[in-house]
């Protein structure tokens, strides 16, 4: 007795304040990273802005053999196929979450839910590898396209790619309506159909909003898949034909260029100074859909 | 029109919808399935390519991917883990833990080449530990991280609280109930998350593209400084980089690492499925 009470009081104040201590660090260890993150590429990419004027870096010419870096085609690009993506996947995305949530019988759901975990799971340079060896010759034949790496085929893959995120945080927002809501509606004498539309569907917009934010920003960042169906030609994608042409983006110009860059050089630094403006970029993205969340939280669990 | 009409043509639509979103899945599968099966032989799995990667097999590439993921989850687990715990055990509602939750969104959404270029700078250059395994797991570990701080934050929250107040009440300190009562309770969670994060640590290419891949090199790394070929990376060079290359090589690649990161996938399902069954809480 005695014993075991020692044994205590030494957890107490020995190892039980360690331990407390390492997993504390280990927790704010994580702002740390970000931080780390940010510098790093601060100080690496800056530099780009004091060494190219900035006419240069904001032209359409991506040229870098000839001292021209225009980041210009390359932001539209990854503008472009991220919105492309996003008119396919977000309709598709928010459909089949309502299917699996509100409508689907038990068994549909079965195979639904795993299927887009499966999806999930495929490797990006596995469904590139689909995209161009499969998916490119169709799309060339289909729509007469001079090459089928375009940006329909790149934006298609994106879609797919995104697919897992918006369904499952669809599926969430969903979740989280009552199901009072939905017995309020019936009871109304609304039919399912009817319920689902304008009782449901409104009620989880924020939700449904934060998919959309979500996906868009794991197609703006996917690299591998986007370097191998896009055809990768740096020029701007502007006219009615953009979409069946090539184009490139910012993660693979990265992806593409950074192993035949000199460290400390001017293109090593526009590289960086890329991946600086997909950084915050993307965690724009990512704050704006923080603050949907943390405002549905205030209101307590809606809207 | 009437609206119960409305409502079949409807429930209709939004099963064809989800059918769109199902079947191009199973023709990806299918498809590689399909043309990668023949390619995989006892040898395609265990011979050094040879003849400029045209002919042999994959095994370094294979090795390569287990190393990253063996040194990946050595990093990630630990770390993972440990926030995770502080997160769902120790952290209050204050700023500093906010701040801690918008960090790991944040880590979770930084594209993957951006770790690359991280990788590089970091581990590669300035801690000088070159393009090899360390500075490729290192990378891979901290893109990893957010996927299992959250999923095994998300298993330890599932633990009732009233297992820690008995804890408590006995005479535990907060840390003996947490790994001899909340942390037992959790691990099948835990596991799963960690399996799905190394999962898609195991698929990635961009992290890797500068941090260790090599583009041919027939042999087995002998130490952790050592630079290999990864199942991803070998896929997107004979897909892309190799003229002239045998259809059948590149689906047998993608079919191997397909199947590597799936069957990672269905062992998640079935342990997350089996605890689910057997928990009594």
């Amino acid at each position: 007795m005695r014993r075991s009470r020692r044994t205590l009081v030494a957890l107490r104040s020995g190892p039980e304040w360690a331990i407390e201590a390492i997993i504390r660090v280990l927790g704010v260890s994580t702002i740390g990273l970000v931080a780390l993150i940010f510098i790093f590429l601060l100080t690496e990419g800056l530099p780009a802005f004091f060494e190219i004027p900035l006419g240069n870096l904001l032209g359409i010419r991506w040229y870098p053999t000839s001292e021209l870096y225009g980041t210009l085609p390359l932001l539209l690009g990854s503008v472009l196929i991220t919105v492309v993506a996003m008119i396919i996947a977000f309709p598709l995305g928010v459909c089949t979450a309502v299917f699996i949530r509100e409508i689907a019988p038990a068994w549909a759901r079965e195979i639904l839910k795993p299927m887009v975990e499966v999806l999930a799971g495929i490797p990006s340079v596995v469904l590139g590898f689909f995209g161009m060896v499969v998916l490119a010759p169709v799309v060339r034949e289909g729509l007469g396209a001079p090459t089928g790496l375009t940006t329909f085929t790149g934006a298609l893959v994106l879609a797919y790619m995104a697919l897992p995120t918006i369904i499952s945080v669809a599926e969430d927002a969903l979740d989280a309506v009552p199901k009072s809501y939905r017995d309020a509606g019936l009871a109304m004498g609304a039919t399912e159909w009817q319920t689902i539309w304008r009782v449901v569907l409104p009620a989880a917009r924020s939700g449904i909003l934060m998919a959309l934010m979500l996906g868009m920003g794991r197609a703006i960042g996917e690299t591998m898949a986007v370097m191998m169906v896009t055809g990768n030609a740096a020029r701007m994608p502007v006219g009615l034909d953009a979409l069946l042409r090539p184009v490139r983006t910012m993660t693979a110009t990265i992806a593409a260029e950074m192993g035949e860059v000199a460290s400390g050089s001017t293109h090593y630094h526009v590289l960086f100074a890329i991946a600086l403006i997909l950084f915050v970029l993307v965690f724009a993205i990512t704050l704006a859909s923080a603050s949907v969340m943390f405002r549905r939280r205030e209101r307590g669990g809606l809207r | 029109m009437n609206p119960h009409l409305v409502q079949k043509l409807g429930f209709g639509l939004l099963a064809l919808i989800s059918l769109v979103v199902v079947i191009p899945i199973l023709l990806v599968i299918g498809a590689i399935l399909a043309q990668g099966a023949p390619a995989i032989s006892a040898e395609f799995l265990t011979a050094m390519p040879r003849d400029g990667m045209k002919a042999g097999g994959i095994l370094p590439a294979i090795v390569g991917t287990l190393l990253l993921t063996a040194g990946t989850g050595l990093v990630a687990i630990p770390m993972g883990v440990g926030a995770a715990i502080y997160l769902s055990e120790y952290a209050r509602d204050t700023g500093l833990t906010r701040a801690v939750r918008l960090a790991i969104v944040n880590l979770a959404s930084v594209p993957s080449v951006v770790y690359g270029l991280f990788g590089v700078g970091i581990f590669v250059l300035l801690l000088q530990f070159g393009t090899s395994i360390l500075a490729g797991s290192l990378t891979l570990a901290i893109m990893t991280l957010p996927v299992i701080i959250s999923t095994s934050e998300e298993a330890l929250r599932a633990v009732p609280m009233e297992f820690r107040t008995v804890s408590a009440s006995l005479g535990g300190t907060p840390w003996q109930g947490i790994r001899r009562v909340v942390l037992p309770q959790a691990l099948p969670g835990i596991i799963t998350g960690v399996i799905l994060g190394l999962l898609r640590s195991a698929g990635e290419t961009a992290p890797i593209l500068f941090t260790v891949a090599a583009f041919y090199l027939p042999a087995l790394p002998q130490s952790v400084m050592d630079q290999t070929m990864a199942l991803p990376y070998h896929l997107y060079v004979i897909s892309t980089q190799v003229p002239g290359m045998p259809l059948s090589i590149q689906f047998g690649t993608a079919l191997t690492l397909l199947i590597y990161v799936l069957s990672m996938n269905v062992i998640a399902t079935l342990i997350r499925g089996y605890f689910r069954r057997r928990r009594e809480w």
